[in-house]
């Protein structure tokens, strides 16, 4: 590989740069940055004028369904998705079959990842924070955490019990390594598919009070109180109320953490009303109020990270009727455009805190090396244009699964382009 | 003047003028209900599908009388012996049926939007007979027609709705139709079966029935469900009977008589006395009539409108 990534906006959170320069390439490493750089005999030209180098971006919270549910995705063609839309890593979450809660599944998941899709993507697995993710023994977290897992979830479930979620926090406290919790009070869910309040009302569906997940983050924050030394990160939050008691922790100074979902920040649980089950998901989609104030929370920075669920369906799995149908959309391609769009474009964040929310991060939440635009470190980068117009089309996306709400969505900005692991992608 | 959709789903959107002209169109047909020749042509060669997946007799009854009175062609099918049982799909049970060409679907489902799901997926015209806790459309129509009957008319009228809202369909559609008539509607139940927000949908929250009784022309008294005791949202059938079970006496409290509705069946003694189920004020058994009057009005309005 011999590039030169000509005229691009680089910007890095993590040195703090937001320049346009040129990037040469080498076999996979940064050879030279400079202001203008001539093109060397033997490279290929990209001109990036108008575009954007950043970071590679990582997803942090994926299903990628393999091993036990490859007709769903397998981990090549969730691969094959987050390189389509501009991710250069994904951590997974382990509910697959079995679980990743022993080694064995964390190293077969970690290394499929380096053999599928030319290894541009890099594939961290979550291990079962719970064995089985039963929710009631520990799982063998040090050996997991060996064997490549980044973190530890029983993510589709939360980790109920209180004395667990203590013993989870105290162990995984000895590697640091966070605990990621899938937060929600499951004795006031059962049966529930939608957000609880007017419109649940109007439709006549059970619904998933939003008092179930404040109340499990108030607790777990209390835990994280009284085992200060664990990290803890909240999945997919979702409701004003959860995010409220996060940045009073964090205000505290609590090793606590959040990521929010686009279709979270996006959509309005009226939407259900079209029975569409594309639109159904757990955590559900909730109120106005709650969707300003997960964006009044990427705005202060009380929410850490942009994270997808990217939860693959078949379409047959999907085409029931609502109650019957399984919680979850495909992400991976649609997470930039809806992040530039109603983030960028609407002023929301600027680039450089976009990133930081896509990339940098994720990363450090993650204990991953800080990406280095410097010479010598290899180079792992997303390309954005960030004014290219488009329009999403399930039926052309990389995912085996098309379940997605966003079909027809007009978008500005999008990846064009990833660099990873001595592989490029262009799009 | 016709109906803005091809199906009929729910109350929920639908204009006061396409509720009045269904309700219109019923006045006729209960009419023909009373003659010695009760069939009329109007469906002649058209067929419809009941398609019941929940039990039910009153209202697949109901609607099966009021397909056979238009002279359509009838089949009707009910979970116990179909092919649901060894696990097909609502959406491949529906298209094999469609493809033995029928013209009509009523369709009874325990979830909610399946009559929209089906909508989705066969061509037929589809008739909501109830979806879950959603809406049961002609339970809303015909008790809407025959407080008409009873009171001339809907605007103004005070009704209310009393027992557990939360997972009933009838409840719904009542709201939605007789806002939308300009009634005002309230609820009185157990503040465990009332769905949150409910007051945002323009209608009062009462728990005490010696509160809202004093102040109503009708009351539409729903089934009380044991299971909903056993998942712990009520203490005991005893005490549901006491505090919100309708009686004479309760009733009796009232400036002036009470108009007495159950949309059936009836547990007697537990959310409506006996006594006032069978008293002068109680309509119960002409919502049952007038049932086939309304169900035949909308096959009618929709199966001449294509």
């Amino acid at each position: 590989m011999k590039l030169l990534l000509k005229g691009g906006r680089l910007v890095d959170p993590a040195s703090g740069r937001d320049e346009i320069v040129d990037i040469q390439i080498l076999n996979g490493r940064i050879e030279k940055i400079a202001g203008n750089i001539s093109l060397p005999t033997g490279f290929d030209e990209i001109n990036l004028r108008g575009k954007v180098v950043a970071p590679g971006f990582i997803d942090m919270h994926v299903h990628l369904r393999e091993p036990g549910f490859e007709h769903k995705e397998t981990i090549e063609t969730g691969c094959s998705s987050a390189a389509a839309g501009g991710f250069t890593a994904v951590c997974c979450m382990p509910n697959t079959n079995p679980a990743i809660d022993e080694e064995s599944v964390a190293r077969y998941v970690h290394e499929k990842g380096k053999a599928v899709c030319g290894g541009i993507v890099d594939v961290f697995p979550i291990g079962a924070a719970t064995k089985g993710r039963q929710g009631t023994e520990l799982a063998p977290m040090a050996e997991l955490a060996q064997a490549g897992a980044v973190g530890f979830s029983d993510d589709g479930a939360p980790i109920a019990s209180a004395e667990i979620m203590r013993r989870a926090l105290e162990y995984s406290s000895m590697y640091g390594v966070p605990v990621i919790q899938h937060a929600e009070e499951p004795t006031m869910t059962q049966g529930g598919c939608m957000n609880e309040g007017v419109t649940s009302t109007r439709l006549g569906m059970l619904g998933i009070p939003p008092i179930a997940e404040e109340l499990m983050v108030a607790r777990d924050i209390i835990l994280l109180g009284y085992v200060p030394k664990a990290r803890y990160h909240v999945a997919h939050i979702s409701t004003k109320g959860a995010l409220d008691h996060v940045r009073k922790a964090k205000s505290e100074g609590m090793n606590i953490t959040c990521e929010v979902t686009p279709h979270h920040f996006t959509l309005l649980e009226e939407v259900v009303a079209s029975f569409d089950t594309n639109t159904k998901m757990n955590p559900p989609l909730r109120t106005r109020q709650d969707v300003e104030a997960m964006i009044q929370g990427l705005k202060d920075g009380t929410i850490d990270v942009i994270a997808t669920d990217h939860a693959p369906h078949t379409i047959d799995e999907k085409d029931v009727e609502y109650t019957q149908a399984p919680f979850g959309i495909v992400g991976l391609e649609t997470s930039i455009g809806l992040s530039m769009t109603e983030l960028f474009h609407k002023k929301v964040l600027t680039l450089m805190a976009l990133i930081q929310k896509l990339s940098t991060n994720p990363r450090r939440i993650m204990s991953l090396p800080t990406i280095k635009f410097a010479e010598g470190e290899w180079a792992n980068i997303t390309l954005l244009d960030p004014n290219a117009e488009w329009v999403v089309d399930t039926a052309k996306l990389h995912s085996k699964s098309k379940n997605s709400p966003f079909n027809g969505y007009r978008l500005k900005g999008k990846a064009i382009g990833i660099i990873n692991n001595g592989t490029v992608a262009l799009s | 003047m016709k109906l803005a959709s091809r199906h009929l789903l729910g109350l929920d959107g639908m204009s006061r003028e396409e509720i009045a002209l269904i309700l219109d169109t019923a006045v006729s047909f209960r009419e023909i209900l009373d003659r010695p020749i009760k069939k009329v042509p109007p469906l002649q060669g058209k067929t419809v599908v009941n398609l019941f997946f929940e039990s039910s007799t009153r209202t697949r009854i109901s609607f099966e009388l009021a397909e056979r009175r238009l002279s359509a062609d009838v089949v009707s099918f009910s979970t116990a012996a179909s092919s649901v049982s060894k696990g097909e799909t609502l959406k491949d049970t529906a298209r094999n049926i469609e493809a033995m060409k029928i013209d009509m679907v009523v369709i009874r489902h325990a979830a909610a939007g399946s009559a929209h799901f089906l909508s989705r997926v066969v061509d037929a015209n589809v008739i909501n007979a109830g979806d879950g806790g959603h809406e049961h459309p002609t339970q809303g129509l015909l008790d809407m027609y025959t407080l008409r009957e009873k009171f001339g008319k809907l605007e103004g009228l005070r009704v209310c709705i009393v027992g557990d809202i939360t997972h009933s369909r009838v409840a719904r559609s009542n709201i939605y139709g007789l806002i939308t008539m300009g009634a005002h509607v309230s609820v009185c139940g157990p503040a465990t079966l009332i769905p949150r927000d409910l007051e945002q949908l323009g209608v009062k929250v009462y728990h005490r029935l010696e509160d809202i009784i004093p102040e109503v022309d009708a009351l539409n008294v729903l089934r009380i469900q044991l299971e909903r005791q056993k998942s712990g949202l009520f203490p005991s059938l005893r005490e549901y009977h006491r505090f919100f079970g309708v009686t004479k006496e309760k009733v009796s409290k009232a400036p002036g008589p009470i108009t007495i509705m159950h949309p059936g069946p009836i547990n007697r003694d537990v959310e409506l006395s006996a006594d006032l189920a069978d008293s002068e004020h109680s309509v119960i058994l002409q919502q049952v009539t007038n049932g086939v009057a309304i169900r035949m009005a909308v096959l009618y309005l929709l199966g001449t409108s294509n």
